[in-house]
This record gives C-alpha cells, sequence and structure tokens, in this order.
C-alpha cells in the first residue's frame, strides 16, 4: 500500500513547497509581530479616537475568518486597483490576522509590567520611547512569548488556507501530486509528518527562547 | 488655634523655624495653595510650604494623612488637582504665557523634573538589567554622557552607598537593603537638586532599615541635596532633618525643628500621633 519509491520521488517537490509555506509563516509572523505591536499601542493611546477604532478594527478582524480576509486581499483588493502575488496577499493576510491576537498578547504583558516601573522611568525622567524600549518592553515581551509561540505555530497550521488564494504551499502541493496520480496517501502523509516535525522543532525553540529570556 | 483645633502657623512664624540661611535663599520648592483629590477623596487640602535649598525636611504622619501624596506630586506622579507647585522658581505643572498659567507640555515639565529625583518605598529596580545598568541608564540616556563616563560615575556613587563589588548582579540577588541602597545611588548618579524618599524602609526587614538609612544620613550631612522624607522612623527624623512636617487629614498641622515637634508638640493631633507612636515602639522593642 505505502510505496517507498514514490513516497521518495515525491520530496523534492514537497520540500520545494515547503520552503512557500515556511517563507509565508515567518513573514506573516514578522508582519504580526511588528503590527500587533502597533494596535497595542495605539490600543492604549490617550487620544480616545485612535483607542476606540483600534479597538474596533482589533474586534472585526479577530470575528472574521481568516480565509474571508485572504479573498478580500486577493479578489477585492485589485477592483480597487491593488493587485498583489498570491504570496503578498498570504503574508499581508496571515499578518494582519495574527496582528489582532498578538495585540491582546502583548496588552497582557504591558499590563502585568508594575506600575512602579513606570514611576522609576518618570523619575528618573527618561523619555517616553526610552521608557519603552529600555524598561517596559524588555519586561513585558518574555513573559508572553509562549503565547507568542503558540500563535507561531497556529499560523504555521493555518498555512494551507493560502492554497484558496492559489499560492502553492505545501499541503496544496501534496494535492495536485495526489490528483495527478491518484496516489494520495504518501504526499498527504509526508506533509502531515512535515507539519508536526516543524512545530515540534519550532516549540522546542520557544521553549530555549523562553528560558534565555528569563535568566533574571 | 482656629476653631477646628488646628494651629494656624502664619509665614512670619514658619520663618522663626526655618535656619537663618534658609530663610535669606529663595525657596527651591514651593507649594501654593495645592489640593489634592481621587475622586470625593481629599488628601490634600491648600497645602502652603516652602523648602530651602540644602534644606532636610521630613514629613511625618499616620498612613493615608496625605503625606506620600505630597511627595508623588512633586515628582509629577500625580497631578495636583488645584495649586502650583514651584521648583527653583519656576512652575513644575505650568507654563507661564503672557503672564498667565497654562497647563504645562511635557517638554516643561521634563526640563523642570530634571531637578527632583526619587527613591521609592518597593525599591522599583529595574530587575531585567544589571545594579550597573540600573544606574547607567539615565545618564546615557538622559544626560546624554558618554557609557565610559557614565559607568564610571555610577561605580562611584554605587561605591559610596557600599555596593561598588556588585556591578553585574541582577537586583533579584541583592538583599532588599542593597537594592534600596543601589535605587539611592541611581537617583543621586543623576545629581538631582532635590531628593524625595517615600518611606524607603517601610518594605525592609528591621535589621536592614539601618544600612539604608547610614547612607541618606551621609548624604544629608553633605548638605548639598535638598531632602523631602515621608518617614515612619522618628529617631531617623530627629537625627537628619532640619525641620519635621506633620501631616494630619490632608493638612499641615504643626512643624518646626525636630526637638519642638518631636519633644514638645504643641497640637492635640501630634500629641495623639507621637505617644501612639512611641506606644508602638516601646510594644515593639
Amino acid at each position: 500500500m505505502w510505496d517507498w519509491e514514490y513516497a521518495f520521488s515525491i520530496m523534492p517537490q514537497l520540500l520545494e513547497a515547503l520552503q512557500i509555506t515556511i517563507i509565508a509563516t515567518i513573514l506573516g509572523f514578522l508582519l504580526a509581530c511588528i503590527l500587533g505591536l502597533l494596535l497595542a499601542f495605539a490600543r492604549r493611546s490617550k487620544f480616545k479616537p485612535l483607542s476606540l477604532v483600534t479597538g474596533g478594527v482589533v474586534e472585526f478582524v479577530r470575528s472574521t475568518p481568516l480565509l474571508a480576509q485572504l479573498y478580500f486581499i486577493f479578489y477585492v483588493l485589485p477592483q480597487c486597483g491593488i493587485t498583489l502575488s498570491p504570496l503578498s496577499a498570504g503574508v499581508i493576510g496571515l499578518g494582519l490576522h495574527y496582528s489582532t491576537y498578538l495585540s491582546e498578547v502583548y496588552r497582557a504583558g504591558i499590563d502585568a509590567v508594575p506600575r512602579g516601573q513606570w514611576e522609576a522611568a518618570t523619575a528618573l525622567n527618561l523619555s517616553r520611547t526610552r521608557t519603552w524600549v529600555s524598561i517596559i518592553l524588555p519586561q513585558a515581551i518574555p513573559p508572553v512569548v509562549p503565547v507568542m509561540g503558540n500563535y507561531f505555530i497556529g499560523m504555521f497550521k493555518d498555512t494551507p488556507l493560502l492554497s484558496a488564494i492559489t499560492l502553492v504551499e505545501v499541503l496544496q502541493a501534496a494535492k495536485i501530486i495526489g490528483s495527478r496520480t491518484f496516489q494520495y496517501i504518501e504526499p498527504i502523509t509526508i506533509v502531515g509528518l512535515m507539519f508536526l516535525v516543524l512545530s515540534y522543532v519550532s516549540s522546542l525553540g520557544i521553549r530555549r527562547l523562553e528560558a534565555r529570556l528569563n535568566r533574571w | 488655634m482656629n476653631s477646628k483645633g488646628v494651629v494656624v502657623i502664619e509665614a512670619a512664624q514658619l520663618n522663626q523655624y526655618a535656619d537663618i540661611s534658609a530663610v535669606e535663599d529663595k525657596p527651591i520648592i514651593r507649594y501654593q495653595k495645592v489640593s489634592k483629590s481621587f475622586g470625593d477623596l481629599k488628601v490634600l487640602r491648600d497645602i502652603d510650604l516652602d523648602i530651602a535649598p540644602g534644606e532636610v525636611v521630613a514629613v511625618i504622619g499616620s498612613s493615608g494623612s496625605g503625606k506620600t501624596t505630597l511627595a508623588r506630586m512633586l515628582m509629577t506622579l500625580e497631578q495636583p488637582t488645584s495649586g502650583v507647585i514651584m521648583v527653583d522658581g519656576e512652575p513644575l505643572w505650568h507654563k507661564e504665557v503672557n503672564g498667565e498659567l497654562v497647563p504645562a507640555d511635557e517638554k516643561h515639565i521634563r526640563r523642570v523634573r530634571s531637578k527632583i529625583g526619587m527613591v521609592f518605598q518597593q525599591f522599583n529596580l529595574f530587575p531585567h538589567m544589571t545594579i550597573l545598568r540600573n544606574v547607567t541608564e539615565a545618564p546615557i540616556h538622559v544626560l546624554g554622557i558618554s557609557r565610559a563616563e557614565a559607568k564610571e560615575k555610577a561605580i562611584a556613587m554605587l561605591n559610596k552607598v557600599g555596593l561598588g563589588n556588585k556591578l553585574d548582579v541582577f537586583p533579584a540577588q541583592l538583599s532588599g537593603g542593597q537594592q534600596q541602597r543601589v535605587a539611592i545611588a541611581r537617583a543621586l548618579v543623576m545629581r538631582p537638586k532635590v531628593m524625595l524618599c517615600d518611606e524607603v524602609t517601610s518594605a525592609l526587614d528591621p535589621e536592614l532599615v539601618g544600612e539604608v538609612l547610614e547612607v541618606l544620613k551621609e548624604i544629608a550631612a553633605e548638605g548639598e541635596t535638598t531632602m523631602l522624607l515621608i518617614t515612619h522612623e522618628m529617631g531617623f527624623a530627629r537625627d537628619v532633618a532640619d525641620r519635621i512636617i506633620f501631616i494630619d487629614k490632608g493638612r499641615i498641622v504643626e512643624q518646626g525643628p525636630p526637638r519642638a515637634i518631636l519633644g514638645n508638640p504643641r497640637n492635640p493631633r501630634t500629641c495623639e500621633f507621637l505617644s501612639r507612636f512611641r506606644q508602638q515602639w516601646i510594644s515593639k522593642n
């Protein structure tokens, strides 16, 4: 039933498609990290309209399916003159969607920094930017690294959705191979194992990162 | 004494208490009719207070009397509800525009605030930074001095508080008393004209109180820094303060030299507070 020769023969194709999956995940996650932090800042802004609008956007993005957002970016935006490649659209979609979750994670981390830290920064007359960069974020982020790591793995496992906007990521590649040969078991199983191995390696990496960051 | 039994202290009377040099100098700190409310709760009412350069003022009073708020407003951690605080002749929370006082912007507040430093009850050291970096962070990024120079100054200051051998450890590895001494060094390295100490020994184990008070005594004895000490340590207040202020229910009810306030208080509330304090002290020891 399991054909080893066939399995090995499709490996190069699958590994190539896996690269797309990994690129989409890493770029999407970087975008989500940056955008999420900006959203967290905007949400905390003393300028009420900004904080309220941000809250609304976050709620909206979190409450609608990622697939719908991907369709919108890939199929609707071109009508407004913005045409994106499947990979760019996918990275933006994943980044935007996950940034709303990460903004909440950042918020929890920031809220957990004791008030005395802000007060000490004020007493030393540190600027607002310096207070964030040197005092608050270095204390807010390490404790939430495990949660961020979970979202990273979650995003990785969401990448097959990008096949809906014509991106040939690894699962789509497996399906194409299967439909060509009518032998689905090898490609789909291999892709499943690839996800398992990479997710596991990622979680180990996150645990190491966590240990490193919490050395004080 | 007015109808409420509060000793009303006239300006002339106040001057008798302050030492001669202090009267001649312009006050470095001046509270003018400063009030603070949290919602309906009036914490401080119409505080008028002058502090002369180099003066060491201890503020005593029961918890909830508003004494901590007095210091926190000066550090800009709380905004006064009304009134004006002057630092070295300039309003702290306000800016003069065409002869009128308007709320100040961040830039103005930062400039005036640079003259003030503070040590907190809970130390508030930065837990993710080494002791050395705790002390060099502000000189590098606020005063803009070079890393090498900041390090040199920080080491000198840490030596002064007896912790020159702990440069590379993290705050969590130090005792409370050591952490508080680092916090003092961190504040002093910025060369503030005024140092605020908010119950700096209240969070310490009794055997660690002495080392922190010793450091503060030394700084007070140097006479360069004006100090506002919010404290429960009566012995310490007696030893280092030029003037003791007793605050009760948001008002300054009595002030004067330590000997007068602690030895011969005139206001009934001060008497009551001090006798309660003595009883606790006797029962503790």
